[in-house]
This record gives structure tokens, sequence and C-alpha cells, in this order.
């Protein structure tokens, strides 16, 4: 199935004020590939996503997501394609109840009530909130709104899930029942992140990123061996992987 | 801010009341929408000394309040939250007009008096009107039937976003607020300079936000409208409500009910 591709072929963005943001990024995913994206502060992974749906034009370079290339025309489907989750759940849980906040995309869509409602239905019982359908989206916890973001464009069907920063500011237990989550997913999945351990167990392939650029494109684990490539990116190995503070082993 | 905070977590208050299920709640937002319109314009259609022929129309109240199963207390606080606007509105009457109109026993009461007490009474009947209609419908309904009745989907998404994050508002305005009271000794750090620099970068994060819900709503579809999720649909004994209570609303404006029991009480007594 080849919709499920995302190609970013030399993309380059400045921003208004003249940051260079991205510079010549390239990169291809296919089909149910679960991929990282790391880097430090500001090194553009924020910036390469909100590419990849199309709400930041390419100064240069091109987007291919599935079958078309990301013009004005094919906005719509791409956006339908592409399911992006944010970091912070408040900005996409804009709906008075959590119900009208799943149902928000399919009724975009055009699609008939009876369906709209086995969808949202069906989305919330996936990130298992089915209880909170009738709650107003402040009225939840951090985890819970993140449940229920993930929710919204699950409903949508995507074939593609983006997201930034799943993880942060979640408890270890919401945090793994989340990672657990996004394992039974069988979409295509991009996923930014500071959390390399979350990448670790998600993950068989990430793309490191520092000043805007490509610094490696790889197997998960090959990456995190590579101390010298983590230190000039300005990462860390992931805790998992170092030795244990207390009886000082290390692997 | 103790009173930002005690506000927000009232306003949660008036959605938890909006979701009990009483048959008042049951009903279309439409109808309650519409009967409460007839109400309000009923009541402030009088003539400014009117005071006896308001007093039938708390009848409508009343009975939403009972069924609607509304704590009285709280509606009552809320109404006095708004009450100095009409106090200020109606304060100077006594002062400009000092014609008697009404002798009880030895004291005069001027036409002053009287109008200032009716303004003070309509307003507690079409605010706490208002307030009702959210308590039983619930503010989100109640754009929704709005939209519904024509109502420019502009104005009623800013409505339904207000109300959304005004929670996410008070919520980062009470961080800041907490940020610079733990860091400002004696008073110092408290003064006009510091807030404007807090409001500035309060609007500026607003702006922020802003933008990126408006990207989230883009990624998913949105298209300058916004659709609700339950069709609503209007049953005959809501129609009834409304034309039966619109009736009674107009019955009373135009016959003044107590003055006639009280005229018919006088002409018993000889």
């Amino acid at each position: 199935m080849s919709h499920h591709i995302v190609e970013v072929k030399d993309l380059r963005f400045t921003y208004p004020d003249g940051t260079p943001a991205l510079q010549g990024v390239s990169f291809r995913i296919v089909h149910g590939e679960s991929v990282a994206i790391v880097g430090a502060n500001g090194a553009g992974k924020s910036t390469l996503l909100l590419h990849l749906n199309g709400y930041l034009a390419p100064k240069g370079g091109e987007i291919r997501i599935g079958d078309y290339p990301l013009t004005r025309k094919t906005l719509q489907t791409v956006r339908r394609t592409v399911g992006m989750v944010f970091q912070d759940p408040d900005d996409q849980l804009f709906m008075p109840t959590v119900y009208d906040d799943v149902a928000f995309g399919p009724l975009n869509l055009g699609l008939p009530t009876a369906e709209v409602e086995s969808r949202v239905l069906n989305a919330l019982s996936v990130v298992d909130t089915l209880h909170l359908k009738n709650r107003p989206p402040y009225k939840l916890s951090r985890g819970e709104k993140r449940s229920v973001a993930i929710a919204s464009v699950l409903s949508m069907s995507p074939d593609i899930l983006v997201m930034d920063e799943p993880t942060s500011d979640l408890d270890p237990k919401a945090r793994r029942k989340l990672i657990e989550l996004l394992k039974t997913f069988k979409h295509t999945k991009i996923i930014a992140t500071h959390d390399l351990d979350m990448v670790l167990d998600l993950c068989e392939r990430t793309i490191v990123i520092y000043n805007g650029r490509v610094t490696a494109d790889g197997p998960t684990l090959k990456i995190f061996e590579n101390q010298a490539l983590l230190a000039e990116s300005h990462l860390e190995k992931p805790l998992g992987m170092q030795g244990c503070p207390v009886c000082k082993g290390s692997r | 801010m103790p009173s930002i905070e005690s506000t927000f977590f009232d306003l949660g208050t008036m959605d938890a009341i909006s979701r009990q299920d009483t048959f008042v709640h049951r009903m279309d937002p439409r109808i309650k929408v519409l009967t409460t319109l007839v109400f309000i314009v009923c009541v402030v259609s009088f003539g400014k000394h009117e005071i006896s022929a308001l007093v039938p129309f708390l009848v409508y109240p009343v009975f939403l309040v009972v069924f609607g199963d509304l704590p009285v207390a709280y509606l009552l606080r809320k109404v006095t939250v708004a009450a100095p606007f009409a106090v200020l509105i109606g304060i100077f009457n006594p002062l400009l007009d000092q014609q008697v109109l009404l002798q009880v026993g030895p004291v005069g009461i001027s036409g002053g008096w009287i109008s200032f007490f009716s303004i003070l009474l309509r307003f507690m009947m079409t605010v706490g009107a208002a307030l009702i209609l959210i308590a039983t419908t619930g503010y989100h309904a109640v754009c929704m039937a709005l939209e519904k009745m024509g109502v420019p989907q502009i104005f009623v998404v800013q409505l339904l976003f207000l109300y959304r994050y005004l929670f996410v508002l008070v919520d980062e305005a009470s961080r800041m607020v907490r940020a610079r009271s733990l860091r400002s000794f004696q008073g110092k750090g408290l003064g006009i300079r510091v807030f404007g620099s807090m409001a500035g970068h309060l609007l500026l994060r607003t702006m922020d936000r802003a933008q990126r819900i408006h990207l989230a709503m883009l990624c998913r579809g949105f298209d300058g409208n916004i659709r609700p999720s339950h069709p609503l649909r209007v049953r005959g004994w809501e129609v009834m409500f409304l034309l039966g209570w619109s009736a009674l609303f107009v019955f009373m404006r135009s016959y003044n009910g107590p003055r006639f029991l009280g005229n018919l009480i006088q002409g018993f007594i000889p």
C-alpha cells in the first residue's frame, strides 16, 4: 500500500524572521514503520512535523505523502491521511465535551450521524476512555487528555500518525500505558521526542536531527550505541541502556 | 488570586448543574431559548413605574427551578454578582424623580424609588432567567440552538471558544500570579509595571495558543462550520411548552393580575 509512505526530499525552511530551521532534510518512511525523530531543543523537530500536514509550506524541497505531492490542492486529502497529535492536549481538545471533540473530525468529513457515532465510540474504546465521553476536557487529568487527543485523531482513521512529545508530562504509569497502546497500532508512526527510552521500546528506526540537518538515520539500537554521535547532537544514551547506578554494572 | 480561581470553580458547578437529567434539561435547547426570549421581552417592556404587574412573572423562574431541580442559593448568588450594574443604572432615579406617587401611611414614596425598585426587580428576573437557561441547557447547547436559529456561525464559534478556553486562560493567569507573588516581598514587584508586562505576556501566549488551536482544527478538516454531534429534535409537547408559556407571558403583560385582584378585594371591603 503506497499511500502510507512519507517521503521528504531536501526540505528547507526559514522562519520569516530569518531563523533557518531546516536546511535540507531528506528521508523516506514506508508503510507500517515506526520512526522516532530525535534531536536537541530547537533542532527543527517541530518545524519538520508542521510540514508533514502542510501547515508550513516548504521554502525548498518536496514532500510526498502517499501518492500525492503535498500542494495546496492535495492539502485536504493529506490532512485526512496524516493524523497529528499535538504536544499540549489543551490545544487539541477544543470542543465542550470529549464526545464532541472526537466527533469533530468525522463530522467535518461529512459522515452520517450513525457512522460518526460508531467511529467515536470505537476510537474512545481503543484508548480506553469510553467512560469519559460526556465529560468536559478541562476536567480530565493529563494522561486522560492525551488519550482523548489520540482518540480524536483515530476517529478519522488516518494512515499515518504523527506525534509531538507524546509522553511529556505523563506520570510513569500513564506513560507506560501509552507506550503499550501505541505498540498495538498498525499505522505508520512518526514520533518526535526527547524520551529516548520510549523510542527504544517503540521505534525500530531513528532519525537524528541537529541544526536543521539529518545527522543520522538508521536502526534505533545502532544509533543509541554511537556515543560520539549522541554527544554531538546534544543527546544521551537512553537510561535503559546505561549501567545500573546501584550495582555499577555496565552494558 | 483566589477570587479568579473561585469564579473558575463556580463555572464548573454551573456545568455540573446543566448536566442533570430532568424533563426540563432534556427539552430541545431552541424551545428554552425562545421561551426565555419571550419572557425577557415581556418583562422589560413594562412602563418604568410598574411593580405589581411584574410579580406574576416570577412563576416562570420558579417553575424551572422546581422542575429543573436547580440550587436556588447558588443562582441567587450568581445574580447578585451582576447586581452592581443594575444598581448603578437606577441609583439616581430617586434623586431625579422626587414626585410622590404612592402614600403609605405618613411616608410618601417618590416615583424615583418606585422606578428604581422596578429596575432591580426586572434585572433580577431577566438575569435570573438567562442563568436558569444556561443551568438547564448548558452553554454549549445554547450556542448550538442559537446557530440553528440563524445566528451567524462566526459569533457562535466565538462564544463556544470563549467558554472552552476561559478555563485554560484562568489557569495560565493564576499560575503567573502565583509565580509573581512568590517572588515579591513587602509589596514590591506587585505594581502596575509588572502587571502590564504580565498582561502583555498573557496576550502573546494566548495568540500563540490560538494559532496552535487553529492548526489542530485545520488538521481535522475544519472549514468554518461547527457541526452538532447530536441532531436537535423538537417534540410536539415542547412546542406546546413554548406556546403555552408565551401565551401566559403575553396575557400577564396585557392584564395586571395583582391590580385586578386588589380591585376585586377592595370591592368587597365596604
